[in-house]
């Protein structure tokens, strides 16, 4: 399997690229959806008394 | 909710986790409902994460357990799998090498969905061999030979067996190996 493996510089290339890829989502905005979401799921805990956690 | 509620810190993996979806799905609106179901499942089972432990590893599972069980009730409604990511990008100014940047998209959503998933964890995320491995649940030789395969066949997308048919351009590349220096571990 190890000399399947490509060379180091061909391998460089390859994961710089998937950096840049990741990293071109990463840094786009988060959706308001999101945030929105995460309020939802802190109200519906509170409505419930949030006796569980804590 | 006390500051020591790991729910606090959701939000701060919400890019990453749509990054993860993202290269798991290839659509972008998949991706966010997919990121929503996780961010809901997580909420409710904060109390299996255990404090002290990579919570972007834990997140990560959540996604793809929930990619993998969705994708086995839906088989393929997604029939475009290029068009729909590559449009995402077109989007970004125009920069030096978004050429190539586009191939390799278009290759790179080719693989299959475990070489695209083992690529994402430990060559685009940073995690180790032995994180991805526990977070796919096989062993570590298979993370390995995943991670071989999907780089192999990349090169032969990209034709970048023969040596340096594809330059990327340094100062794109520098920077973003120093952003991403940051948030891997």
């Amino acid at each position: 399997m190890a000399n399947n493996e490509p060379n180091s510089g061909t391998r460089k290339q390859i994961d710089d690229n998937l950096r840049r890829v990741f990293q071109e989502k990463v840094e786009e905005e988060v959706p308001d959806r999101f945030k929105q979401l995460l309020a939802q799921l802190q109200e519906q805990d509170s409505q419930k008394g949030s006796g569980d956690h804590k | 909710m006390s500051d020591s509620d790991p729910r606090n810190e959701l939000v701060d993996h919400l890019p990453a986790l749509r990054a993860f979806a993202l290269s798991l799905t290839r659509n972008g609106a998949v991706a966010d409902d997919m990121v929503q179901d996780t961010v809901v499942k997580a909420w409710t089972n904060i109390d299996k994460f255990q404090e002290g432990t990579n919570m972007r590893a834990w997140l990560f599972t959540i996604l793809r357990n929930t990619y993998y069980s969705s994708r086995r009730k839906v088989k393929r409604e997604v029939a475009d799998v290029d068009g729909v990511h590559t449009g995402n990008m077109a989007e970004k100014p125009a920069h030096d090498g978004r050429l190539q940047m586009n191939d390799f998209r278009k290759a790179f959503a080719q693989l299959p969905d475990e070489q695209r998933e083992t690529l994402v964890l430990v060559g685009a995320s940073g995690f180790s061999y032995e994180e991805a491995a526990e977070m796919c649940g096989v062993a570590v030789g298979t993370i390995k030979s995943r991670a071989n395969r999907g780089r192999k066949r990349l090169a032969e997308l990209m034709h970048l067996d023969d040596e340096d048919s594809m330059i990327m351009t340094d100062r794109a590349t520098v920077a973003v190996v120093a952003a991403n220096g940051s948030s891997a571990f």
